[in-house]
């Protein structure tokens, strides 16, 4: 862990940036716009839509598990994509980068407390959908005990437990493609650029995970375990997918956070 | 060079060289900067001065030769060095969202050596140097180019430095700023601090600086005490006459080269004589004109300046040297 006054500043960075706060309210925002629909159009479960959707009526922390399923593929991916993109390139860009390196700041810290506040995006993002999923769920409708997945039965605060368990799950899946943001931060020194890269790979590498003909690939794919927080809705918990995730994602920080610094050690900063 | 004399160098390179693609922005660069100088670092746009400074600082790696700063090899003890070491490289550059004292602070935190206790003092300090005490929270979008300049000068100030390089720290500046940057170089200076100043405007280098280097299509042409460089040009004289014909024979005769001097209709023809680095006895030239016939209405004898030694150095013309 990046120790320090740098790593509080980045933080705090982020938060003063008005950037980080819309996107966490368009976030905030998309488990409202569910649970309103749902409200509005109460009727008999229809069975289509999202997975999840048709509870949310019978219990409101269906919510916030429904909201963080919408954002996966694509809200989620985007809103880190706009924050990894930027770490570097954004420095670069402001002609900042060279004022922090003279300061001095090594560049394997500087490269480490970026990414350390970009995966408390991550962590904030999930947690912001989970939030207000559970509030507007517990706002418009009841909230009761939990029927998992395996069919049994858990009390609400439990429930809440899981719902808090997913959003970690989801915001632990999006820490591969902020190392791959960080590396492609590094290349240029336009922000928009790295942020429309990382964004358009996050797409990519979900469209190759539904072609069958891809099979041999999809364990290596980023975006593999994304959907496969649904075991956390079992009982007993099957952390096997938590784990393969965990591992997926440690291998693409290690990976990328590798490049990244091979790449950043040695490159001149003319901007 | 001595070990003695070396000791006493804030920034000494040998041999430094940078190749970006087919362009040598710098090549086979030996400075030397006096500990206590001010240090004039002068060029045209484009001669490498900035790739120079950067190199100098860490940001960009050379291809060839060695740095050392403050009598450290740079960039490997750029951790133990740059806290000494206050910057200002091509221009300001800060966050525009946060306040002029929040990109400080936030400048001090990135520095693991810097004390955090004494950081808001430190930053409010540095702020009054440079006159921006009451926009401090101000954030800096809303700041004019002057006043960037200043933050980015007061970023330099930000600790007790012993080492300033300053990236042509008056540009953006009005003349009252400008001043306050060369009495604040001339305070920093008297305190002991090694002042690198860069830049294009010669007034500014002849005012504030001891010591000068002239870099030319990334070489260095020149480099001495602003004496040094001074005495190496050429003494001219002007003169006012009717008779320009006749004195331009006399000049001939002494082996003096002339120039006519545009002027305007009607006023009294003016030429110009290069007296050469071994001045002739400016009474001897006048003794010879008047016995020759030549109405002298007015003889100047004018010192080398520095603006006709840099253009003798770094060429005449507008196109940028590559």
């Amino acid at each position: 862990m990046p120790s320090s006054g740098l790593f509080l500043n980045e933080l705090a960075l982020l938060f003063r940036r008005r950037r980080t706060w819309a996107m966490l309210l368009a976030l905030g925002a998309v488990p409202v716009l569910i649970a309103v629909a749902v409200r509005l159009t109460s009727g008999p479960p229809s069975g289509r839509g999202p997975a999840f959707l048709d509870q949310i009526a019978g219990n409101g922390l269906f919510t916030a598990v429904t909201g963080l399923f919408v954002c996966i593929p694509l809200f989620l991916p985007l809103t880190v994509s706009v924050v990894a993109g930027d770490t570097i390139a954004g420095e670069a860009g402001a002609g900042t980068l060279r004022y922090l390196l003279t300061s001095p700041v090594s560049r394997a810290k500087l490269l480490a407390v970026k990414y350390a506040v970009a995966a408390v995006f991550c962590l904030s993002a999930t947690l912001m959908i989970a939030l207000s999923g559970i509030g507007i769920g517990a706002a418009l409708f009841s909230v009761g005990p939990v029927t998992l997945l395996s069919g049994s039965t858990i009390s609400a605060a439990a429930g809440v437990g899981r719902v808090g368990l997913i959003a970690l799950y989801i915001a632990l899946s999006l820490l591969g493609l902020a190392a791959l943001g960080l590396f492609i931060s590094t290349l240029t020194d336009a922000p928009v650029g790295a942020m429309a890269a990382v964004a358009v790979l996050a797409i990519v590498a979900q469209i190759l995970g539904q072609l069958p003909q891809l099979d041999w690939l999809h364990p290596w794919l980023f975006t593999n375990h994304w959907l496969d927080f649904a075991d956390l809705l079992r009982d007993p918990i099957s952390w096997s997918s938590y784990g393969q995730n965990a591992l997926l994602q440690g291998g693409y920080l290690l990976v990328f956070g590798t490049l990244a610094y091979g790449r950043f050690a040695s490159k001149g900063i003319v901007s | 060079m001595n070990a003695t004399a070396t000791a006493k160098l804030a920034i000494q390179t040998t041999g430094l060289g940078k190749k970006f693609g087919k362009r040598q922005a710098v090549s086979n660069l030996d400075l030397a900067v006096p500990h206590g100088s001010v240090f004039g670092f002068l060029g045209p746009n484009g001669s490498g001065k900035t790739t120079t400074i950067r190199m100098l600082l860490g940001l960009v790696t050379p291809d060839s030769g060695n740095i050392s700063l403050l009598n450290k090899p740079m960039p490997k003890s750029a951790a133990s060095v740059l806290p000494r070491v206050g910057a200002l490289i091509e221009g300001p550059a800060f966050y525009p969202f946060l306040s002029g004292r929040a990109n400080l602070v936030r400048l001090d935190a990135a520095d693991r050596t810097s004390t955090s206790s004494t950081r808001s003092n430190r930053v409010e300090e540095a702020l009054e140097k440079v006159g921006l005490g009451k926009a401090s929270k101000l954030a800096v979008h809303a700041y004019s180019l002057g006043m960037k300049q200043r933050l980015g000068i007061a970023n330099a100030l930000l600790r007790e430095r012993e080492l300033l390089v300053l990236d042509e720290p008056t540009n953006g500046l009005d003349p009252q700023g400008t001043r306050e940057v060369r009495n604040l170089v001339a305070s920093l200076a008297t305190e002991g601090t090694t002042v690198f100043v860069s830049s294009h405007l010669l007034s500014e280098i002849e005012q504030m600086c001891s010591h000068v280097a002239v870099m030319s299509l990334g070489n260095l042409v020149a480099q001495g005490t602003l004496e040094e460089l001074r005495s190496t040009g050429q003494h001219r004289a002007m003169l006012r006459t009717p008779d320009p014909n006749v004195a331009i024979e006399v000049f001939a005769r002494l082996g003096l080269e002339t120039k006519p001097e545009p002027t305007h209709e009607g006023d009294c023809p003016q030429l110009r004589v290069v007296l050469g680095s071994d001045a002739q006895v400016p009474e001897r030239i006048v003794e010879e004109l008047v016995r020759a016939g030549v109405r002298v209405r007015g003889f100047v004898v004018k010192d080398p300046s520095l603006e006709e030694r840099f253009v003798a150095l770094t060429g005449e013309g507008f196109d940028l040297a590559q």
